[in-house]
């Protein structure tokens, strides 16, 4: 025996029904594997008693129940140790006693077994689309994890901001396509199948949509149209905020998707990939008071959420309900949450939806200096993760260039999304607002610099970078809303037919417009962010709010590699020409002077005539030059690069600005021009023969390099 | 799960029947640590194990980091597809290497 085995609370005190069981510890709440047994604790400000609940996995009524004796209670917490549990087929919950008062905000109810919201994984959808969990009594139960996994030398990657390129992906449907190729389609193991194209690609960071535990058959109806099922198939509606979703993985069935999740992970860092998580912190999947009853309710309502003076719950988020995030408690299991996750998972960094609703008051309120935000800000454990807030809620607060940053927060910037499409269909009065954009909006991020800002034209809410191309209008009726749902202001056009067609001047401008979206992401300052498949052409036939299908509409078409190579080659040179060049990377605003005495300010800006840019109204055109003395603020030398894009319908002649010290342009990118001369791999350029000017096809964008 | 545990020039034989899984994995560690003294050589035999749970694979991997820490390894022979393909999505696979025979194995000692 060693002297750890001699500690008298390794060993049980109390004994029911069989079962042996000792006063636990408070801390750390949830079910936590201790010598001999299992620790268990769980907090209610308000509960009268509380009684765990054991299940064995795949049986339907518990085999034990064991009220815990008020001396287990320190303040509003409740712990126990259990003993002798089958850890890896036990599954548990808890039964709540208390007032059901919802015009105080207390909905108890002890007929109900409760989920902890400490839980580690949580059984019931261990499968995707498994419909035998659906008849379960208590369908989601908490079960017990292993959280020892062998990292060996991994950590978080930590990329400078100003350097990440972000990959926005669905886990189903980045390979749930039966051409996918993968052998465990739509699972975690499949992304790691593809990393060989993620690198390929060139991007070094992947954002992972919501991954935490969530029920796929949540509001799953059949389109009465089609007879397909629809279903929760973004997965915007936690149940659990510390589980992986099961089903995601394809051991999930063997208990296993916290290993298959982390091992994915390892091996994404070994190839320098980072990995963000979407996370949804605003509300959870118990919806309003008519919703169903698995956890935060149950457990203590009125800590958990947001309620209006008469004990309905307010819905900032439009799902529901609202999690009351800067309750101390609430505020506590976020904190406790993104600590767990980066430091047992290493996790680089957090996407949050609606985060606003992150800095209200418990009363709904926009706080100046919310307690949440500022925490997370100043994590001790956080502090090198990426936090990226989508800076807007339901409830009508928008708070892009605004929200509280503390130094650290990143948002989604939504005005560039809806600047660059308004540039590329031609629309008057953007330019201005387009030069703001390409420099990293330093209308909005002056004093934050350039990595305050997520750059990007399309993600997964809202058309894909083709259909913003090949529609004028939504076309969402197979979400059977009367095409009422998703939203209305695209500003996409449709290059001249509404959808497919075999038009091929119209495909021709569709794939020149793609282009010219991925060359003006790429070379804006800012940290890009690409939706999955924008980079091959994927469609989703005008839909904007595929939320609920689980099909060939939202799965990625990998036939689309060799269908569109023209694409995927450019998409994967314009990255790569991102990555190669550091003036494209500046982590601090330019400043539009010549703090190098190289003879040119960091950044000029050009129209058709050299240092003539055209502000006025009706201008399509923009031009910008980078001076390579200034890369990375000075610090680093770089080509020049200059950037001319013309939206207007019909060519155009644009004067070159004339380089210094003998150097020349050489032309990297032209959209107009057909492969393999819509560019050129990088140090084989060719120099242009005339050099001090340069014929831009109409709706096109050209770059060149000084050197 | 039924366990034998041989010691040969130096090399420790386990051959396992059966499954691995939390009721059996304690079972089996105690006895393989039991066993083991100071061997550094182990191969392990799972043709007739049919299921390695969660807790199974630690053993395997306690197992491991064990010997590494003096030098040594374990060799794992005719493990299943099935369980080739889980070790490999959880990433407990890349701890080992894995032979087709115990004469295979037996030639990585010599």
């Amino acid at each position: 025996m060693t002297t750890l085995d001699n500690r008298i609370d390794f060993y049980p005190t109390n004994e029911y029904q069989g079962i042996k069981y000792r006063r636990g510890r408070v801390l750390p709440f949830g079910a936590t594997l201790v010598p001999n047994g299992v620790n268990f604790s769980v907090f209610s400000s308000a509960a009268t008693s509380c009684t765990l609940v054991l299940f064995n996995k795949n049986e339907e009524d518990p085999y034990a129940e064991i009220p815990l004796p008020d001396e287990f209670r320190v303040g509003n917490v409740y712990a126990i140790i259990v003993f002798g549990l089958d850890y890896e087929n036990i599954e548990y919950g808890y039964r709540m006693e208390g007032p059901h008062d919802p015009q105080n905000g207390h909905r108890f109810n002890r007929d109900i077994v409760l989920s902890d919201p400490y839980a580690k994984a949580i059984g019931g959808r261990d499968t995707w689309r498994d419909i035998s969990g659906l008849n379960r009594n208590y369908p989601f139960r908490s079960r017990l994890v292993f959280d020892d996994f062998d990292w060996e030398e991994d950590n978080p990657l930590e990329t400078p901001m100003e350097d990440l390129i972000i990959y926005e992906i669905h886990v189903r449907g980045f390979t749930s396509h039966p051409s996918s190729g993968v052998r465990h389609r739509g699972t975690f193991a499949a992304i790691r199948e593809k990393i060989p194209y993620l690198l390929e690609l060139g991007i070094n960071c992947v954002e992972l949509m919501p991954i935490y535990e969530f029920d796929e058959f949540e509001h799953s109806h059949e389109n009465p149209d089609t007879g397909d099922l629809l279903v929760n198939y973004w997965g915007y509606s936690t149940l659990n905020f510390f589980a992986p979703k099961a089903g995601y993985a394809a051991t999930g069935k063997y208990g296993m998707a916290v290993d298959e999740l982390k091992t994915l992970i390892k091996e994404l860092h070994r190839n320098g990939i980072e990995v963000i998580l979407d996370v949804v912190f605003n509300h959870t999947a118990e919806g309003d008071h008519r919703g169903p009853t698995i956890s935060f309710r149950g457990i203590d309502n009125k800590t958990y959420y947001m309620l209006t003076p008469d004990g309905y719950y307010f819905n900032f988020s439009g799902t529901g309900n609202t999690l009351n995030c800067n309750h101390p408690v609430v505020r506590n299991m976020v904190l406790d949450c993104l600590r767990y996750w980066t430091s047992e998972y290493h996790i680089d960094g957090f996407r949050f939806d609606l985060a606003s609703i992150l800095g209200r008051a418990q009363d709904g309120s926009p706080l100046n200096n919310p307690p949440l935000l500022e925490s997370l800000a100043h994590d001790p454990i956080l502090a090198k993760c990426k936090l990226i807030a989508e800076a807007w809620d339901a409830g009508g607060l928008y708070q892009v260039g605004v929200f509280p940053a503390y130094g650290r927060w990143a948002e989604w910037n939504g005005k560039y999304r809806d600047t660059v499409r308004k540039f590329l269909k031609g629309e008057h009065n953007t330019v201005g607002q387009l030069s703001q954009c390409m420099q990293g909006s330093p209308e909005m991020y002056l004093h934050r610099g350039t990595t305050a800002g997520i750059n990007f034209i399309t993600c997964h809410d809202g058309f894909t970078l083709y259909d913003l191309f090949a529609y004028n209008e939504k076309h969402n009726e197979a979400n059977g809303e009367n095409n009422q749902d998703g939203c209305n202001d695209n500003f996409s056009w449709n290059c001249g037919w509404e959808g497919e067609t075999d038009d091929l001047a119209v495909n021709l401008l569709r794939h020149r417009q793609i282009k010219n979206a991925l060359t003006i992401l790429m070379l804006s300052q800012g940290v890009p962010m690409i939706l999955m498949g924008d980079e091959m052409g994927r469609t989703q036939y005008g839909n904007n709010n595929t939320y609920c299908h689980d099909s060939s509409l939202n799965w990625l078409d990998w036939s689309l590699v060799q269908k569109n190579f023209d694409l995927l080659s450019f998409a994967r040179h314009i990255i790569n020409f991102r990555r190669q060049h550091p003036i494209l990377r500046n982590k601090e605003h330019y400043s539009n002077r010549d703090y190098k005495e190289s003879g040119y300010a960091d950044i000029t800006f050009h129209g058709t005539k050299a240092w003539h840019a055209d502000w006025s109204e009706s201008t399509t055109v923009f031009a910008f030059m980078l001076d390579g003395h200034h890369a990375k603020n000075g610090f680093v030398k770089d080509d020049t690069i200059y950037v001319a894009a013309n939206m207007h319908w019909d060519a155009l002649d644009f004067e070159l600005p004339q380089l210094s010290e003998n150097r020349k342009w050489h032309l990297s990118v032209n959209t107009s021009m057909m492969p393999p001369e819509t560019f050129y791999p990088l140090n084989s350029e060719p120099a242009l023969e005339n050099q001090s000017g340069f014929i831009v096809g109409g709706r096109s964008v050209i770059v060149l390099i000084g050197k | 799960m039924k366990v034998t545990i041989q010691t040969k020039n130096n090399i420790v034989y386990i051959t396992i029947q059966g499954s691995i899984d939390s009721n059996t994995a304690g079972e089996l560690q105690s006895h393989i640590l039991e066993k083991l003294g100071s061997f550094n050589r182990v191969i392990m035999d799972l043709t007739a194990v049919d299921f390695l749970s969660s807790a199974g694979l630690r053993v395997l991997l306690m197992l491991y980091r064990q010997l590494s820490t003096n030098g040594g390894k374990v060799l794992l022979v005719n493990v299943s597809d099935e369980i080739c393909d889980i070790m490999s999505m959880t990433g407990f696979i890349n701890f080992f290497e894995l032979y087709g025979s115990i004469d295979e194995a037996e030639k990585q000692f010599i």
